[in-house]
């Protein structure tokens, strides 16, 4: 047993060096003094290139369009989300199930069924591809992730709470302030961060919509067939990382506090 | 305000319709709609000559899946999504076991933000910076190197099948890649499924005379299966849509996304295209409902 339990922590912290050593060679690379991505070991220490991405208007135009799609998103997969969420938390709804499988299928299905999809329907319906267009993709999968955050959360809420409320008196409105609101607050917030984080990073589905916009990831892949300015990529990717990052740990700590005073 | 809030509350089925109507109308017309129009399209006919869709019923785009280059599309594809949830189960599983039953509540959390980490970062950093460590010169040529190793990986690369010309054109660098981004997708349904074992029923078994690997089949196996399922899930669906990696790294040779990505793209053969991505559509469906029989629903 004991030898079985340091062999599998090593085999564990392994998995998580191989998790996370890739990331971070490419934050590496963004301070490589060279205009290459590939020789190692690097040569010199340089912040020139992030001098040099600040100035180029693309990655401006890029950064400004993918975080405007994501709010916008955000938004909608907030509204949405938190309505399927409510209403499928009844113990009866027609066609729950239905709706339940309707509400996996976005994350289930790869990326590239809802692009191509989206964009067989744009085109017929001679929409021309640009920001509502990406807002349309990328909310479908957003509000899957604020569902299932704000449903777990109801889940554990008991519903005797809200009943408490009333019959001590309380009306709809404040129930919903006092006792609701507060009790989701944190879920939502946390999926709506989640949602956020997604949408700046995708990039399969953005590739059916966006026509000719670059957002961020577009622009990045678009970058990978340029072989100069690879330094400039890595500080573009670096900078990417940098953005969600702290959004992924804010949305792991509000949901995680469920688990502490949940109980 | 007060007494529109007392009427919803009394109007119960009503305050439902108008929540849901929103999300059915996103959801079934937008969603469920451009997903319908892409079914219907698989069975109209592309004419070649003025590059357009015609609306009339034809079943030749779905006997052009079937021509042999078109299979070989369809199995390389799924070859490697097999292969892919395959390497995710066999490296997921132990960190999974790991962390729900040997880690310390401080580990336990330190591991599931690790995990989380890069299974959230940016999809195109993540198979960028594959391309950067695969490549000739990269680090991991120059660790192999440093380690007087080259003639293993040659060695490697000269498998049939597995191997290539270098570490990014082969195919042991794409199923790397692959597995190195959909792993973390694998570990954490693995982990929330073992989380639920007590340890006292792996005690219980090895008390009883089992040997660990009998435990591990007979017991821990079968409990943590729905969590392999949910997790498998996302390995095997979201290989089998990729077109990215396998255009980034690995040999020549379409996979499905590239494609349907190709198709809709210089040409504009929505058909076409159509009809390749019912593939995995009607094998991502079969799979659900078959995780579903097999409880993947529940490992959450």
């Amino acid at each position: 047993m004991r030898t079985e339990h340091r062999g599998l922590r090593f085999f564990a912290y392994t998995g998580l060096a191989f998790l996370h050593l890739p990331l971070l060679f490419i934050a590496l690379y963004a301070f490589n003094e060279a205009d290459s991505n590939v020789n190692f070991p690097i040569t010199g220490l340089s912040l020139r290139w992030f001098a040099r991405a600040l100035e180029l208007s693309e990655i401006h135009e890029a950064v400004y369009l993918s975080i405007s799609v994501a709010a916008m998103a955000t938004a909608i997969a907030m509204l949405l989300g938190t309505l399927t969420a409510t209403a499928m938390n009844r113990e009866r709804l027609p066609g729950k199930d239905a709706l339940a499988t309707l509400l996996i299928l976005p994350i289930a299905l790869p990326g590239i069924v809802t692009g191509i999809a989206l964009l067989a329907s744009f085109q017929m319906l001679d929409v021309n591809p640009g920001f509502w267009t990406i807002v349309v993709g990328h909310a479908t999968f957003c509000v899957v992730i604020v569902h299932n955050n704000v449903s777990a959360r109801l889940q554990r809420m008991p519903s005797r709470l809200w009943e408490a409320s009333m019959d001590l008196g309380a009306d709809t409105l404040t129930t919903l302030r006092y006792i609701i609101v507060p009790q989701l607050g944190s879920a939502l917030l946390a999926g709506g961060i989640l949602a956020f984080a997604l949408s700046v990073d995708e990039l399969i589905v953005t590739t059916f919509t966006s026509g000719s916009d670059k957002t961020l990831p577009i622009w990045l892949m678009g970058q990978l067939g340029r072989p100069r300015e690879a330094a400039i990529t890595n500080v573009v990717a670096l900078f990417m990382m940098i953005v969600t990052m702290p959004l992924i740990l804010l949305a792991w700590h509000l949901t995680r506090e469920r688990n502490t005073t949940g109980r | 305000m007060r007494t529109l809030s007392h009427f919803f509350y009394r109007q119960r089925t009503l305050t439902l319709l108008l929540m849901l109507t929103p999300p059915l109308l996103w959801f079934g017309v937008v969603y469920l709609g451009s997903l319908f129009n892409l079914l219907i399209q698989s069975v109209w006919v592309f004419d070649d000559m003025s590059m357009s869709v015609i609306t009339e019923f034809t079943n030749t785009n779905f006997a052009n899946l079937l021509t042999p280059a078109n299979l070989d599309i369809l199995t390389r594809t799924l070859a490697m999504a097999c292969a892919v949830t395959l390497g995710c189960v066999l490296l997921g599983f132990p960190m999974a076991y790991y962390m729900a039953h040997f880690a310390g509540p401080a580990e336990k959390g330190f591991f599931y933000v690790a995990v989380m980490l890069p299974m959230w970062a940016s999809f195109i950093v993540k198979a960028y910076a594959w391309t950067v460590l695969l490549a000739q010169g990269g680090v991991i040529y120059w660790l192999l190197n440093a380690m007087g190793l080259q003639f293993a990986l040659q060695a490697v690369l000269a498998l049939p099948v597995v191997g290539g010309d270098t570490l990014a054109t082969s195919n042991l660098g794409r199923f790397v890649v692959f597995t190195y981004i959909w792993l973390p997708f694998m570990v954490l349904p693995i982990q929330a499924a073992i989380e639920r074992v007590p340890v006292t029923l792996l005690l219980a078994s090895g008390d009883l005379g089992a040997r660990p690997f009998q435990t591990f089949r007979r017991v821990l196996w079968p409990l943590a299966f729905p969590g392999v399922v949910a997790g498998s899930i996302f390995t095997f669906s979201l290989t089998l849509g990729d077109y990215i990696i396998a255009q980034l790294v690995g040999p020549p040779g379409l996979y499905i996304g590239n494609m349907v990505y190709t198709l809709q793209g210089t040409i504009g053969n929505i058909p076409m295209a159509a009809a390749f991505t019912c593939v995995p559509i009607v094998l991502i469906t079969l799979y659900l409902s078959l995780a579903r029989r097999l409880g993947a629903f529940h490992a959450y």
